[in-house]
């Protein structure tokens, strides 16, 4: 019996609340608040309770886990459920509050791409001490240059300083380096959501290869599709705690499932915290209502797809339109519609609200669950957007025959029209 | 090594959990990461000469003018006290291990804010980033003695068997940067107050070295005192052992001591915070 890789036990992190706001950042409230300490356990037990002060904010509630040597497993969870936490005391970044993690091999750590990259360092150099900082001896890296050069694909630049560099060569040499390491234990977190879709393909076969060679892989990542394909299993955080733990797809599932009520139709959305950064400022998604036929909970096979979207303005929207798009559970986009190309826009406002439905008359999409996405726009700018805002199930039953049809397994998601005949 | 790694059935296991109090320097993995401490002194040197037109003459042209002030101000206006020795040299002298010293704990003492991408990102024991701030004013240490050795030359001094001396003086001088240093670098993560107060302090703190003035000039009595400052020793030995003179042993001797004591008050601490740092910083 071999002894797990990673071992987690009863793991709990706990911040401050408002630690790095109105925590000891000065030396005056450093001073005053020793001073003051007296006075305020004074006050703290005259109200009845001993630690009446800050509440800690636990990113991590009592997880525990095991990890065989050579699994690959993903972790998924909306933003701020505890994934870089987790992570980050994997990684020895910071130690838990309570509770304990046993290691049992050499542990490199990507949180990052291109961690220590100094613009005014030349690639060349960049290399060296990116390699040094992710726990390669010089003479390991002076091995693997020529290999890394080949596979970032910047041999022509490597003696130009990085703050040159396209994002896309930096993001190339940043994650060439990290790709050769030869760690027993390799932890990743979100690096590929970077770089254009054919070296996202070459980053996943390289970490796919990581994982064939026996390696333990712990992997983050809001790509669905990416998770199925590297990690046969996956832990699913909520709120801090494991909330599930098995079979990639079911963690899935899970994940997209997450805060919707079980065939729900209608979802608030104002205040969904896993909007991109700075989106919701001047426009904000407030609600997708899905609009099945005759009052059910679901859609059928053929059913046209039905729903309306209401959103807010924030400031006045001369032209306000709504994108949606639809996605498979593996979060692989199906299609997109912006109602903008359509020339469907409406005046909005500022903080008024307005409603824009749309109905996709024929989806062909085949039996299974899906997941929407959701934006507003104005003359044709992103203004907000909500991943994986709600999800619909079609129900493997016809809509106009009222038969079942299973698709069968692997036949892609689309039902597309088509005749058949025999020539 | 692959091989010998994958022949092992188990690798050792590593716990993890919250520590307290004060905790002991792992100095074996410290050892394992001194390649990444020359990576990073390395990469201190060359990012800050690149974009520069003189590039490392900056190393010497800093002591340099401020010589030429000094002397201007303390040696013509003021006359003060050299050792019977040219104004120039004598400054000179009091200026290298001084400037070393002062720009070490300058840029150590921010070491840990600037390096917070890093500190978040990556494990490596903490220290190594004051420890690279240090080493990388190293090297515009050696490219300083440079104008030393012209300014002897010139002034026909001869060396004598008391540069054997210098050696120590720069390790102790090294000791008391990496001492200070430390402090500061987690003082400033700790309390944003030590960026506006450590340039300040450093400049205040010349006065209290023998820089511009010999330190036979400080009073007999309170020589002991003046000697806690660990620079005051070093700089009057560096001086001493540059220019043939016989230091002040009581006063290297004391020095010494405080720098010692300070550095294992300075790597203490930095032990017993260290570990809030990704939190905080």
């Amino acid at each position: 019996m071999t002894e797990p890789a990673i071992q987690v036990e009863h793991l709990s992190k706990a911040y401050t609340l408002g630690v790095r706001d109105r925590g000891y950042t000065t030396l005056r409230e450093a001073l005053t608040s020793t001073l003051a300490a007296p006075v305020r356990r004074l006050a703290s037990l005259a109200r009845g309770g001993l630690d009446g002060g800050s509440q800690p904010f636990l990113a991590l509630d009592d997880v525990s886990f095991e990890i065989a040597p050579g699994e690959s497993v993903g972790i998924i969870g909306r933003n701020g459920a505890g994934k870089s936490t987790i992570l980050k005391m994997l990684s020895r970044i910071t130690e838990p509050s309570s509770g304990t993690i046993a290691i049992r091999g050499r542990v490199a750590s990507l949180l990052e791409v291109g961690t220590g990259f100094h613009p005014e360092l030349t690639g060349r150099e960049n290399v060296y001490l990116n390699g040094s900082l992710l726990g390669m001896r010089r003479a390991e890296i002076a091995r693997k240059f020529d290999e890394i050069v080949a596979f970032s694909e910047v041999e022509a630049f490597l003696d130009t300083p990085v703050k040159r560099y396209s994002s896309g060569m930096y993001v190339r040499l940043a994650f060439a380096v990290a790709a050769h390491l030869e760690p027993e234990i390799l932890i990743v977190d979100e690096v590929l959501a970077v770089g254009d879709a054919a070296f996202q393909q070459k980053c996943l076969g390289k970490m796919q290869d990581v994982g064939r060679g026996g390696r333990t892989v712990l992997f983050v990542s809001h790509n669905m599709a990416a998770i199925t394909r590297l990690c046969p299993r996956t832990l699913l955080l909520r709120h801090g705690r494991l909330a599930f733990d098995g079979p990639a797809l079911e963690g899935v599932h899970a994940y997209l499932a997450d805060g919707v009520a079980p065939g729900g139709l209608e979802w608030e959305l104002a205040s969904v915290a896993r909007r991109l950064d700075a989106y919701g400022e001047r426009a904000r998604v407030r609600a997708l209502t899905l609009e099945p036929l005759d009052g059910r909970r679901s859609f059928r096979v053929g059913e046209p797809l039905r729903l309306r979207v209401t959103f807010d303005a924030r400031a006045a929207l001369p032209s306000a339109g709504i994108g949606i798009g639809i996605d498979d559970l593996y979060g692989n986009r199906l299609a997109t519609f912006n109602s903008h190309e359509r020339g469907v826009v409406t005046a909005v406002d500022r903080d008024a609200s307005a409603t824009i439905a749309l109905a996709v008359p024929c989806p062909s999409l085949h039996a299974g669950r899906y997941s929407l996405s959701c934006a507003v726009t104005d003359g044709g700018q992103l203004l907000d957007f909500v991943p994986q805002a709600a999800s619909f199930e079609i129900e493997p039953i016809d809509l106009e025959t009222g038969q079942h049809v299973e698709p069968s397994p692997g036949a892609g998601p689309m039902a597309l029209p088509c005749v058949w005949t025999v020539a | 090594m692959t091989a010998a790694a994958s022949a092992v059935a188990t690798p050792p296991v590593r716990v993890y959990r919250r520590r307290r109090g004060w905790i002991a320097v792992e100095w074996r993995e410290l050892w394992e990461f001194r390649e990444l401490l020359l990576f990073l002194a390395w990469r201190d040197i060359t990012v800050r000469y690149k974009q520069t037109a003189l590039g490392a003459a900056w190393a010497v042209l800093q002591p340099a003018l401020t010589m030429v002030v000094f002397t201007l101000l303390f040696g013509r206006l003021a006359h003060l006290p050299s050792d019977g020795l040219p104004y120039p040299i004598f400054v000179y002298a009091g200026l290298l291990p001084w400037t070393f010293f002062a720009n070490a704990v300058t840029s150590s003492s921010n070491s840990l804010v600037n390096s917070a991408n890093l500190i978040t990102k990556v494990y490596f024991p903490r220290v190594i980033v004051p420890l690279a701030a240090v080493a990388a004013g190293l090297v515009d240490l050696a490219v300083a003695f440079l104008l030393l050795g012209v300014l002897l030359l010139w002034y026909h001094v001869p060396l004598t068997p008391m540069l054997s001396l210098l050696p120590l003086m720069v390790i102790g001088t090294v000791v008391a940067a990496v001492a200070v240093g430390t402090i500061l670098s987690a003082l400033t993560v700790t309390y944003r107050d030590f960026r506006y107060v450590v340039p300040f302090t450093v400049q205040l703190w010349m006065y209290a070295t023998p820089v511009m003035y010999a330190t036979a000039a400080v009073p007999v009595r309170w020589r002991l005192w003046y000697a806690i400052n660990p620079m005051a020793g070093m700089t009057d030995g560096f001086r001493a052992a540059v220019l043939g003179r016989a230091p002040l042993w009581p006063v290297v001797g004391i020095s010494s001591l405080s720098a010692i004591i300070a550095l294992g008050v300075g790597i203490a601490y930095f032990q017993r915070v260290e570990r809030r740092f990704v939190d905080i910083v």
